[in-house]
């Protein structure tokens, strides 16, 4: 058993783009080693900044020997067929084919045994073909070749068994060359091609340890790669970063503010990682904190710390990719240097916002275009103020409250033309809210501006509040009103504006906040037209069906109350849903369903062919020949009386309850009346008494949009 | 004149400038000059621009005055300028040893590769206007962008065959760094110790002060709006007659009239994209006109 061993060097990957390369081309290289009959044991990748590792254990020196099997005409067939089938299977005579009975005739098949070759042999092409399928994000020409990889792509190392696999890759074909101008030398058609030979050598840490590395098997490689200072193993990288994070966050007295994205991507910045700890000079400390984390985080990709109460410390950690002749002396004072100068930008903005108050940046939002048909920001303000203001009134809020509505949605935007939201537009809304504690707003409006823009998304925190939920309500409904108003709805993939979070953030607001409120009537404050009110409401039920199908509630479920029409307060739609779902899961309420669904099966059948709908005519109680069909109408009598007052109570547990006393008659009902009866007048009755069934049901669900 | 200390590490702002010059004259690269117009970036100057297409080789570099209107901090930043300097390198078709070429720039600039943490983090640059992109990266020194590196992919449009590499330094970042300054008005514009040293404040401080006001307040826009109406239309023109470079000239007039509109903050956002693409599609032309070499052919048959 022998083991592949490849490695493909190349300039920086992008860090995002290295874990998904490395599997992609294991899957691609295993996938063709069982296309050839190459079985193997199991395959090992890892990926750093410069190279993707793959080795593969446990393969054959020889590959499988293939049997064709190849079933031809019939025995007797003309010789034109037999000629045919002598062709296409590569046989001299019909004498070498074998003849096999299969139950219908017996037929010539041509069986060839192909030995297998040396797996050697197979391997060239195969890691050609791995290489060049290796999907990347976006790829790049580089030089005169028309290759394109990530970045120029410099080593391969390929060996089997410990030997070099011959090959190469083709970067270049011959072309015949272009005409040069001007006299220049012209270098983009050469005639001769240009090749990157499979070989045994690498390089180690691009500064530490530059010198060719000559590789013999994967157990040597990992070994050469440590004193070559590259550590190979991603996960290893992200246990020393974290470990040295921690130890470097608790000689300081702090904590390491837990941050797994940014963990990833700088695992992918470095060979060789160096845990580093730098200062925030104090002068910083009092700008805003989510600034100065935004600043370090997203240009800096340093990790913050914090104090034990959770509050910003004076510090970062920086991962350096190497160990530096002054123990990192120079790397820190470049790093806090770098970071001063970041900082220093931001504070300037910072004391520059805080002079002036939010309220005067309402002209400033005014020269903002918010979108070409919808208006300025400034006209969007107003909007939303109106639309809060309503809410607050819908949810019963009193008068100073809906006064604290009023004044955080007409600021809610205005840090949006502040200076430090110029350079760290990630900090919008969370700077308006300290910009307005700075300025003396009460403590609800600070929190209503800082968290309008919450929920981003099914785990983001809710905003609790109410002066906060109405503002946070009114913009994202706003936003769907107006886009839906211009015809710009998402479309598959397609949703430019966000309108699917923000969908599901109203509904989040709603449903884990409990409020009460009827969307359509909210959609029309909003300036929807009643048309537009509808198409939002089915985008809502749709966002309703993929939220809770994480939560497990049948989407079918919710397709049976919203099917009731008119269902706007998701509260009570859920409430319903909720009834529902015990409902259906009782014996009771299993039974029932059946029986509703065949009562519906006959009525359309019948309604069908009688041109009539019998959900309009009353029950004749003359016509009834069986105590079945009476006690059905009894039964269904009681339960309509029953259930009104249940619903009107919004107690739909208690209405399905009453429902399941439906059940007996029913099924007696089944049992014993044929309801295509002979008699014409018994038959359009017995019609009348299952047309009941489906309009009492009718009452809590449209029981025909549940599956099952 | 003494521009470089012990080790070849530059004194000054212009000490600088010659070592980069120097280097990279050595490594085959023509030192151009700057290119006498108003550009946004070392980029637009043609020796970039139309030099990247086409299948000749080409090597060069230059210092690149920039001009970022809305940059302007009437002097009070000691990081911003509205007017700054880049260093330009282009090779093409790429070399395969240049980002270890690059490397040994820094050495020369005295970055010690021992004692800093050097690193390729991604960085993909487009340029909207100019219908450009390519893949690479900044290049941190200690975690400070020192560089930008480019292999172009696309100019004016165009796929570029064979790819260049372009590599940008950012002058007054990279010595403020080199030569510990932090205030970008303190640096020695020439060597501090010679007979007239002068800082880069003393050169520069009263244009910046000069230039933001007439960004944020006083130019005037009805002017530059028909200014820019008047390149556009003498660009297509001058595209009529195949004349490139020339042409080429009137869309970075354009394109620099747009920067100072938006400063003066009289472009809406949505108008903002149909004025890009306006120039955008002058760009292109231009480069299209570029490799189409139509006037002189036409005058030699």
């Amino acid at each position: 058993m022998a083991e592949l061993f490849i490695e493909l060097f190349m300039e920086e990957i992008p860090a995002r783009m290295q874990v998904r390369a490395g599997e992609e081309f294991k899957r691609l290289v295993e996938d063709k080693l069982t296309g050839a009959g190459i079985h193997f044991a199991r395959g090992e990748v890892h990926t750093t900044p410069r190279r993707i590792a793959l080795a593969v254990q446990g393969l054959p020196t020889r590959q499988a020997d293939v049997r064709e099997e190849r079933k031809g005409p019939r025995v007797g067939s003309p010789e034109q067929a037999l000629q045919g089938f002598l062709k296409a299977s590569g046989l001299a005579s019909i004498d070498q084919a074998e003849q096999r009975d299969t139950g219908k005739g017996v037929f010539y098949f041509a069986v060839t045994e192909k030995p297998g070759g040396n797996t050697a042999d197979a391997l060239p092409a195969l890691i050609d073909a791995a290489i060049r399928e290796l999907p990347w994000p976006k790829s790049m020409r580089w030089g005169a070749n028309q290759f394109r990889w990530v970045r120029p792509l410099h080593g391969i190392v390929a060996l089997f068994d410990g030997k070099v696999v011959p090959g190469a890759l083709t970067l270049r074909t011959a072309e015949p060359a272009p005409e040069a101008s001007e006299g220049n030398t012209c270098l983009a058609g050469e005639v001769t091609s240009v090749t990157l030979p499979y070989g045994d050598t690498t390089h180690g840490h691009r500064f530490l340890a530059p010198d060719a590395i000559t590789v013999t098997s994967f157990d040597q490689y990992k070994t050469a790669l440590r004193q070559a200072f590259v550590v190979l193993d991603r996960e290893e990288r992200k246990r020393l970063i974290l470990d040295g994070a921690q130890k470097a966050a608790t000689a300081q007295g702090f904590v390491l503010k837990d941050d797994p994205g940014l963990l990833d991507e700088v695992v992918g910045l470095v060979e060789w990682p160096v845990v580093l700890t730098g200062t925030i000079d104090d002068e910083f400390m009092d700008v805003p904190a989510e600034v100065l984390t935004t600043s370090m985080r997203t240009h800096q990709r340093y990790f913050a710390l914090q104090t034990a109460d959770g509050a910003l410390a004076p510090r970062f950690v920086v991962v350096a990719n190497r160990t530096t002749a002054d123990g990192g002396k120079a790397v820190v004072a470049g790093n806090e240097r770098v970071l001063r100068a970041r900082l220093s930008d931001a504070k300037f903005f910072w004391d520059q916002d805080l002079a002036t108050p939010l309220a005067d940046r309402r002209a400033a939002l005014g020269a903002i275009t918010f979108h070409e048909k919808l208006g300025t920001m400034l006209q969007r303000v107003e909007r939303i103020e109106a639309l809060a203001v309503e809410i607050a009134r819908i949810l019963g809020d009193d008068a100073a409250t809906t006064d604290q509505v009023r004044t955080a949605a007409r600021l809610c935007k205005a840090d949006l033309v502040t200076g430090v939201v110029g350079e760290f537009p990630e900090v919008q809304g969370i700077l308006g809210g300290y910009i307005a504690r700075a300025q003396g707003q009460p403590d609800a409006v600070v929190t209503a501006i800082a968290d309008h823009y919450k929920p981003l998304g099914p785990s983001d925190r809710l905003p609790a509040d109410r002066v906060a939920v109405a503002v946070a309500l009114a913009d994202k409904i706003d936003t769907l009103v107006a886009f839906f108003g211009i015809d710009e709805k998402p479309t598959g993939s397609r949703d430019p504006f966000a309108l699917r979070r923000a969908a599901l953030g109203v509904i989040r607001l709603i449903v884990e906040n409990g409020l009460r409120l009827t969307l359509l009537d909210v959609f029309a404050a909003a300036g929807a037209a009643p048309s537009v009110g509808q198409e939002l409401l089915a985008f809502f039920a749709d966002r309703l069906k993929v939220a809770l199908k994480e939560k497990g509630v049948r989407h079918d479920l919710i397709d049976a109350v919203f099917g009731l029409g008119g269902q706007d307060d998701l509260v009570l739609l859920l409430k319903r849903v909720d009834a529902l779902a015990g409902f259906v899961a009782s014996e009771d309420g299993a039974n029932l369903l059946t029986a509703y669904k065949r009562a519906a099966n006959i009525l359309r059948i019948e309604e069908k062919k009688d041109g009539v709908s019998y959900a309009e005519q009353a029950v004749d109680l003359r016509q009834m020949a069986l105590p079945e069909e009476q006690s059905l109408l009894g039964a269904l009598n009681d339960a309509t009386a029953g259930i009104e007052p249940l619903l009107a109570a919004e107690d739909f547990a208690g209405a399905m309850r009453v429902l399941s006393a439906l059940r007996v008659p029913v099924d007696a009902f089944f049992d014993k009346v044929t309801v295509n009866a002979p008699e014409a007048d018994l038959r359009a009755n017995r019609l009348r008494l299952l047309s009941r069934i489906r309009t009492t049901l009718n009452r809590v669900a449209d029981f025909s949009r549940i599956e099952g | 004149m003494a521009e470089t200390g012990t080790g070849g590490k530059p004194l000054s702002f212009q000490g600088l400038i010659l070592t980069l010059q120097r280097f990279w004259a050595e490594q085959g690269c023509l030192v151009m000059q700057p290119y006498d117009m108003e550009v946004g970036a070392g980029t637009f100057h043609p020796a970039t621009t139309l030099r990247a297409l086409g299948p000749d080789s080409w090597n060069a570099c230059y210092v690149q005055p920039s001009r970022r209107p809305k940059d302007g901090r009437y002097g009070e930043n000691p990081n911003r300028l509205q007017h700054y300097y880049q260093f330009q390198v282009i090779m093409k078709p790429s070399p395969a040893n240049i980002q270890d070429l690059y490397l040994q720039s820094l050495v020369a600039l005295g970055i010690d590769p021992a004692l800093h943490d050097i690193r390729f983090v991604e960085d993909d640059w487009e340029s909207p206007t100019l219908g450009a992109w390519g893949l690479g990266w900044e290049v941190w020194c200690d975690g400070m962008e020192v560089s930008q590196f480019t292999y172009f992919q696309q100019v004016g449009g165009i796929e570029c065959n064979p790819v260049s590499a372009e590599l940008t330094y950012g002058l007054e970042r990279l010595a403020m760094y080199i030569l510990d300054v932090n205030n970008v008005y303190d640096l020695p514009y020439n060597d501090p110790t010679s007979r007239a040293p002068k800082t880069y404040g003393e050169v520069f401080h009263r244009a910046e002060v000069e230039y933001s006001a007439h960004n944020f307040e006083f130019a005037n826009t009805d002017t530059l709006l028909r200014h820019f109406q008047d390149a556009e239309a003498e660009c297509q023109a001058l595209l009529s007659r195949g004349l490139a470079q020339p042409a080429y000239d009137q869309c970075i007039k354009a394109s620099h009239l747009f920067n100072l509109l938006d400063a003066r903050g009289v472009i809406s956002v949505v108008e903002r994209q149909s004025y890009i693409l306006r120039v955008r599609t002058l760009a292109k032309a231009c480069c299209e006109a570029w490799l189409a070499d139509r006037f002189r052919k036409e005058r030699a048959a």
